[in-house]
């Protein structure tokens, strides 16, 4: 049967579609603005009798995730900038221990307290790991409210199948917009097999006694393990990388561009093409693995890239690592909580085809 | 014949990293015995935290996490939440629960998570070298209070009693301290982690078994100066005994 459009909020769709995920815990601790997504979880997670704990903080959340996951349980916890630093210890575990996980990072301007404007100044954190030791984390970025609900959704799988912490990186203006979603089918939690690696049931799982950490004091152990998740890492980096390409194909200048920042290059893009400029957009959906080459074939092809971002510059980095030096990378951003409009993205691009 | 005195099945029959004297190992030598006994080896998860027995998981014969240091209660939260008919046992020490954890220790209480805390006090920090715990009593030497820990004009507050701080939260039910510097002393303590563990099967509310435990290293003692130091000591400022016990069921344990 066809799921019907439901008009949402996209904090509100995240919730929705975490709980069709077979999601059986979630943590969370209040911050602007993902606040209608704690208060989604607290209503239907109760209602389902699953766990839903408004914790002392965002490091007593990220580790309640942390002994959920321990069990082989699908775990989640969301937050927003501020929250999501303090997390970042928890993550490191999360990712030394091999532990599944779903983060949600709906992102505000910064540093620091910043504002509760949307913002993309968290790029490098996510995208680096964020916490101490050789890591990485699967990084999402939806660019509206069905994509994060979808990618939420999926993020539960992806981080089993691989055992690797997923964060969505979505930000203030994806979460509080209200956009038409259609949801993927609920998945039953009590359906979902047992983990042979988690802790609990012994018994029925005929298993020997698991142990889950992240300690290892041997450096040659501890180098061991770290080069089997490299290993892990170069498999994702083969099979999960994603993009959007819009009019790339004869494009001379490519806006690169993710969530709300790639909205506005569509918009800049319709309106370059109506003046006759040959524009295209590039929109990474996996922030990590980057599509980096995808971007490097581009660039062989002669194409100019032009990074928008809500900072002062961070994927850009990773498209210049990318193409490497052999064309041109430039850089649009605003910063604070600003979103850039369409007509200064477009009046930048208009100011490149002249050079 | 049979045998009467025996290795817990819930402990591994090897040589530990503790040192000489140290009471981790005769503390999880209790819990294992009264694991054995409640038949629970299979149903028990453990989370060792950061300090000295870190490695309890090359001990305890059962499953176990390593949660970060001091977080072992939100940890402890999170399994005992998917696993409500298991026993989870959230080991700590002073550090681990009374400084770094002190948030995640009074919330997971208040909520009366039904996990047990072992807080083991040894009123110092023993896998960093003897720094000044939030137990270390005012007086008492440390690598941080080289002069002994003075409160008022070096700042450096006064010792925490846990078990009474955590007593006035409704959601804790029953906070007993015990000590491990002597055989009745090692008895009655065991009685009381038998009490934490039944009323946590049946799903009473928050428990914890407060241990006094010598360090005699980071104290700079023999072992048998350790544990009467401790008597004089610690005893005197940490009165043991049940400081709360709200259970509703009676309570069931003898002591052995
Ligand atoms: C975040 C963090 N800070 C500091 C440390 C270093 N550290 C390891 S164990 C420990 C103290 C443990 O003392 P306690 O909890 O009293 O346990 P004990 O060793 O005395 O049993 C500290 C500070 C750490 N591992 N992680
Ligand atoms: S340092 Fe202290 S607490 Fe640690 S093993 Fe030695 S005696 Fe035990
Ligand atoms: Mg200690």
């Amino acid at each position: 049967m066809a799921e019907e459009i439901r008009l949402m909020k996209g904090n509100e769709a995240i919730g929705e579609a975490a709980v069709r995920a077979g999601c059986r815990a979630y943590f969370g601790y209040p911050i602007t603005p993902q606040n209608e997504l704690t208060a989604y979880m607290a209503k239907h997670m109760l209602a389902k009798g699953r766990i839903f704990i408004q914790a002392e903080s965002e490091i007593a959340a990220i580790n309640m995730v942390y002994g959920a996951s321990s069990t082989g349980a699908r775990a989640m916890t969301s937050s927003s900038s501020p929250g999501v630093s303090l997390k970042q210890e928890g993550i490191s575990y999360l990712c030394g221990a091999d532990l599944p996980a779903v983060i949600v990072n709906v992102a505000r301007a910064g540093p620091g307290l910043g504002g509760i404007s949307p913002g993309q100044g968290d790029y490098f954190q996510a995208t680096r790991g964020g916490g101490h030791g050789d890591y990485y984390t699967i990084v999402l970025a939806p660019k509206g409210v069905q994509e994060a609900a979808d990618l939420t959704y999926e993020a539960f799988s992806i981080s089993e199948k691989w055992r690797v912490p997923v964060l969505v990186l979505a930000d203030g203006l994806i979460g509080q917009m209200m956009e038409g979603v259609v949801f993927p089918e609920p998945i039953d939690p009590a359906t979902l097999p047992r983990k042979d690696w988690a802790v609990g049931h012994v018994t029925e799982m005929h298993r020997p006694y698991n142990h889950v950490t992240s300690l290892n004091l041997e450096p040659d152990g501890l180098e061991a393990a770290n080069r089997i998740r490299f290993e892990r890492y170069g498999h994702i980096k083969e099979e999960l990388v994603r993009y959007e390409e819009i009019d790339v194909d004869d494009a001379d200048i490519v806006f690169v561009a993710y969530g709300t920042s790639a909205r506005v290059c569509h918009g800049a893009l319709e309106m370059a093409r109506a003046a006759g400029m040959k524009v295209g957009l590039f929109r990474p959906i996996t922030l990590w693995p980057f599509p980096s080459a995808r971007l490097a074939g581009l660039a062989e092809r002669g194409k100019r890239f032009l990074c928008v971002e809500m900072s002062m510059g961070q994927m850009v980095e990773d498209v210049r690592l990318a193409v490497n030096g052999k064309v041109p990378v430039y850089f649009y951003g605003r910063c604070g909580g600003n979103i850039p409009s369409q007509e200064e993205v477009f009046a930048e691009v208009k100011r490149l085809m002249a050079l | 014949m049979e045998l009467a005195y025996k290795h817990p099945k819930s402990l591994k029959s090897i040589q530990t990293k503790y040192c000489p004297g140290c009471g981790h190992g005769v503390i999880h030598r209790i819990i294992a015995e009264v694991i054995d006994e409640m038949g629970l080896q299979n149903k028990a998860i453990i989370t060792n935290p950061v300090g000295c027995s870190v490695w309890a998981d090359l001990y305890f014969d059962f499953d176990s996490v390593q949660p970060a240091h001091g977080r072992t209660p939100a940890a402890s939260t999170g399994i005992k939440r998917m696993l409500p008919d298991h026993l989870v046992i959230c080991y700590q020490g002073d550090g681990d629960l009374a400084a770094i954890g002190t948030a995640e220790i009074i919330h997971a209480a208040n909520r009366g998570e039904k996990f047990t805390t072992i807080f083991v006090n040894n009123a110092i920090y023993g896998m960093t070298g003897g720094q000044m715990a939030p137990t270390t009593l005012v007086g008492q030497h440390a690598t941080t209070a080289p002069e002994g820990r003075d409160p008022i004009l070096a700042g450096m507050g006064y010792p925490i009693r846990v078990c009474e701080l955590l007593a006035t939260l409704e959601g804790t039910k029953y906070l007993a301290r015990g000590a491990v510097n002597n055989a009745v002393n090692t008895r009655k303590t065991k009685n009381y982690i038998r009490k934490a563990f039944e009323a946590q099967m049946r799903g009473e509310g928050f428990t914890m078994v407060e241990i006094l435990s010598q360090c005699p290293t980071n104290w700079q003692m023999t072992s048998l100066e350790s544990v009467e130091w401790l008597e004089k000591n610690m005893i005197a400022f940490y009165q043991l005994g049940e400081i709360k016990n709200t259970l509703s069921a009676p309570a069931t344990a003898q002591a052995h």
